[in-house]
């Protein structure tokens, strides 16, 4: 029996520049980059300090300094051009320079039917694929040490001009199967799959999944969401998430024995030239995907627009993100922007703005923050785009106070920052809400674990 | 050179490094009443709503503005109905105006001052909460409130009520009402009795200038009908006296969901039950303020500016949902039961938002718990079940 979650409490902002459902081959990438920074709190302990040196795909770049089981691994096969570094001599990316000769590390075929647990666990973690399951609470890499109570995935995205897991799956189905399976077996809870309601796709015939159907407004896609609505995480109990296409990479790996981390970018957004689907691998250089970008008046953004992250005009992919988002910047003045009632071009859930008449408008949006920060001061208006039994304002103080024991009491193991980023869109005092729930969740990791 | 670029020559001496950098956020208060900054998204969400604290102010500005438009009228009338047979309608208005406004920029001026002395001793930037405080605080005192009255007041609760506790955002009581209070307290003579309500009542020969509210604690017949007190052209303070148009400013909150609608709907349900059960007893064991049709009640006292415009401060009521139904009944009820049960403070209203703001967070704090309770009963069923 599938479980039915409907969003209510949410916020569906409509945006110009969608993707057209089409799907090319990006052309080869210059170079590509694995940011340790993707990965929240890892600190990587690098195999290789210096440049020059020859890698095959799959092989490792560095491992987490606080367990060498959780590796990352080079998704092509090339040369360590640069280690750039930032403040403090942190690793902020490892720049691979292609050789086109698309070398793979063999990790060896496996037979998921028959293997059992602790076999599989051993061989994604090995391969660099552990990368790709993050841990809730916390929304960190996994540790492979533990048993998830159940593992997510959801094949639904509702945000903001966000790619089409279905669309992005739709040629590698046998790849997820693989990957489903093989995960199914890591815990002895049960592996939720998150899909669009009334979907007609291969997702929702699977086997060993226990299917979730999702529909109504943003956040309802979100993963947290929909573990709240199943089985929300009590304190101390770990539950695994894993994206739908890394589920298909995950799958490759049993079925080739390649660490082949090929990826589907959507190109998307107003400022977008070329708005398809891309196929591409992971760390891709977007320069590729996007040609030459004036970051002065656009802003590229590795992810959607609510949860992504800014690039560089010649920055690399996310190594979790399927989208790529380029807006304009909102770098300009309004005159007497802060009246009611104008400036309506601009999308807005307060009915200050005449936008809430038109639900169905597409807007051009910008990064304009369309005010200042301000101390908090309107109330209800969080709970609008929170469809959770929790309380977000109470919540957000409880972390810039660091209360730990009003945290877990107001469910800050049941959220992680993307919960909170239709609350940094729609908060009239433009408090980061993401931040703040991301600052609270680093003092959970350090005083709980 | 248009204006903006003029202005971001002037802004050079006040950014970072430069001459005035300690009064950026003086300039930038006044930089952002003209213009929506460039302001671009740093971190989190990189798109934000229109919405910002100014425009929700302003809103509120707005609604408030049918009800000080005929405040400003009605000010002038009372008085000049007292001495003339006749009264224009530009002259009533012409001789509020030369009353009110004063009042609006005493209030303004003092406010604003020691906000933007917090502002730049604390470095942050001017937060618009005291645009509608600074509004409101003359418009629910008498008409004949001495300016520097006003200005002693409007300090005491910029400083007092809401600096001393951090800021916009932090305060615990409504600062328009701790004002009222504040000289209602300190000024007893100046604010109520029979001759503050009228202009110039003082100087008038035989001045009907008492409130209802007054007159009725004296068991004094009243002479006004519903009709009359629903349209508000009756004494009292500046703007409150208006229902037709306090309704209509409720509109304008309502219709931009700037105003809770839970609280003025609980309050008004709540006002109307205690009214509806004083009405309710003998009419010979009561007074005549059990006796005052319930629905009167609501339209005088302020018991509708309160509501709509005191109450629904979002600071200083309750937060959540749930909060927020039981705060609003409780203003209710309790603005009724203090003017009937205790004569000498018609001001039921004023004390009971006040009241009520001291127990908004107590509210919170239990309906809070109740979602606290679920989660650890979740956990605890769950251990439960694994042993």
């Amino acid at each position: 029996m599938a479980t039915d979650i409907k969003v209510k409490r949410g916020y569906d902002l409509r945006l110009k520049g969608e993707t057209d459902r089409e799907l090319v081959e990006a052309p080869m990438p210059k170079s590509f980059a694995v940011k340790p920074p993707d990965f929240h709190s890892v600190v990587p302990q690098l195999k290789y300090k210096k440049p020059g040196v020859r890698l095959e795909a799959g092989d490792e770049l560095f491992v987490s300094k606080y367990s060498d089981k959780v590796r990352f691994v080079s998704p092509v096969s090339g040369v360590i051009k640069e280690i750039v570094r930032g403040e403090r001599r942190r690793v902020m990316e490892i720049i691979i320079e292609p050789d086109g000769e698309n070398a793979y590390k063999d990790f060896g075929k496996l037979e998921v039917s028959s293997a059992d647990a602790e076999t599989i666990k051993t061989k994604i973690f090995e391969s660099g694929c552990g990368a790709f399951i993050k841990q809730r609470p916390y929304d960190i890499v996994a540790n492979p040490d533990d048993e998830p109570r159940d593992i997510y995935i959801s094949a639904c995205d509702t945000a903001p001009l966000a790619a089409d897991p279905e669309f992005v799956l739709q040629d590698q189905q046998e790849e997820f199967k693989t990957g489903i399976e093989a995960l199914a077996k890591l815990t002895s809870g049960k592996l939720y799959l998150g899909v669009r309601k009334g979907t007609s796709s291969f997702l929702k015939d699977l086997k060993n999944v226990e299917l979730i159907e999702v529909s109504g407004k943003h956040p309802a896609g979100n993963v947290g969401v929909q573990i709240h609505h199943t089985n929300p995480i009590n304190k101390g109990e770990r539950v695994w998430v894993v994206g739908p296409e890394d589920v298909a990479i995950i799958g490759r790996l049993f079925l080739t024995g390649k660490f082949d981390a090929k990826r589907t970018i959507a190109v998307a957004g107003s400022d977008a030239k070329e708005r398809k689907y891309f196929r591409t691998i992971v760390g891709a250089e977007v320069t590729a995907l996007v040609g030459k970008v004036d970051t002065k008046k656009t802003r590229i953004i590795s992810g959607d627009v609510l949860t992504g992250t800014k690039l560089s005009a010649e920055g690399y992919l996310g190594y979790y993100d399927n989208t790529l988002t380029l807006i304009p910047e909102g770098d300009n003045f309004r005159l007497f922007g802060w009246l009611p009632f104008t400036y309506n071009n601009i999308p807005s859930m307060s009915r200050t703005s005449f936008s809430w008449l038109f639900p169905n408008k597409k807007y051009e949006v910008n990064t304009s923050l369309n005010g200042e920060l301000r101390s908090l001061v309107v109330t209800g208006e969080m709970e609008k785009v929170m469809p959770m039994d929790i309380y977000p304002m109470q919540l957000i103080k409880a972390c810039l106070a660091g209360d730990i024991d009003r945290m877990q009491n107001l469910g800050i193991y049941e959220v992680i920052p993307e919960d909170f980023a239709l609350v940094d869109y729609i908060n009239t005092s433009k408090v980061e809400a993401q931040e703040i729930i991301r600052m609270g969740l680093d003092i959970m990791i350090t005083e709980v674990g | 050179m248009g204006l903006r670029d003029k202005l971001n020559k002037l802004k050079e001496p006040f950014l970072k490094g430069g001459k005035y950098e300690k009064y950026h956020p003086l300039f930038q208060a006044f930089d952002t009443f003209l213009y929506v900054p460039d302001e671009t998204t740093k971190k989190g969400a990189h798109v934000r709503d229109a919405v910002d604290l100014k425009r929700v102010m302003i809103t509120v500005v707005l609604a408030l503005m049918p009800a000080l438009l005929f405040g400003i009228w009605n000010s002038g009338y009372q008085y000049l109905s007292q001495i003339q047979d006749e009264v224009g309608f530009w002259e009533a208005f012409g001789e509020g105006a030369l009353k009110v406004i004063p009042m609006i920029l005493v209030s303004y001026i003092v406010g604003l001052a020691i906000e933007f002395y917090f502002a730049l001793k604390r470095g942050h930037d001017v937060n618009e909460g005291y645009l509608v405080t600074g509004i409101l605080i003359p418009m629910i005192f008498p008409i004949d409130t001495p300016l520097w009255m006003i200005g002693v007041s409007v300090a005491f609760s910029v400083l007092i009520a809401k600096e001393a506790f951090g800021g916009t955002g932090m305060n615990l009581l409504n600062p328009a009402l701790t004002a009222r209070a504040f000289a209602f307290f300190a000024y007893p003579t100046f604010m109520s009795g029979t001759d503050v309500w009228v202009a110039n009542a003082g100087e008038l020969d035989a001045v009907s200038g008492e409130t209802i509210l007054g007159k009725l604690a004296l068991n004094e017949e009243v002479s006004y009908n519903t009709y009359e007190m629903f349209m508000g052209v009756i004494p009292g303070s500046v703007a409150e006296t208006s229902t037709l148009l306090i309704i209509l400013g409720a509109l304008i909150l309502l219709f931009t969901k700037v105003g809770s609608w839970r609280i003025m709907l609980s309050g008004l349900i709540g006002g109307a039950l205690v009214a509806l059960l004083f009405n309710a007893l003998p009419a010979d064991i009561g007074n005549s303020l059990t006796n005052f049709t319930w629905y009167d009640h609501l339209l005088v006292g302020g018991f509708a500016f309160g509501i709509v415009f005191m109450a629904t401060d979002p600071v200083t009521a309750t937060q959540t949902t749930k909060g927020k139904w039981i705060y609003g009944f409780l203003i209710g009820l309790l603005a009724i039961l203090i003017r009937v049960v205790n004569p000498a403070y018609p001001e039921g209203m004023m004390m009971a938002v006040l009241f009520m703001n001291v127990f908004a967070p107590t509210i919170d704090y239990y309906v809070v718990q109740a979602n606290i309770k679920r989660r650890q009963k979740r956990l605890e069923s769950k251990k439960l079940k694994a042993a």
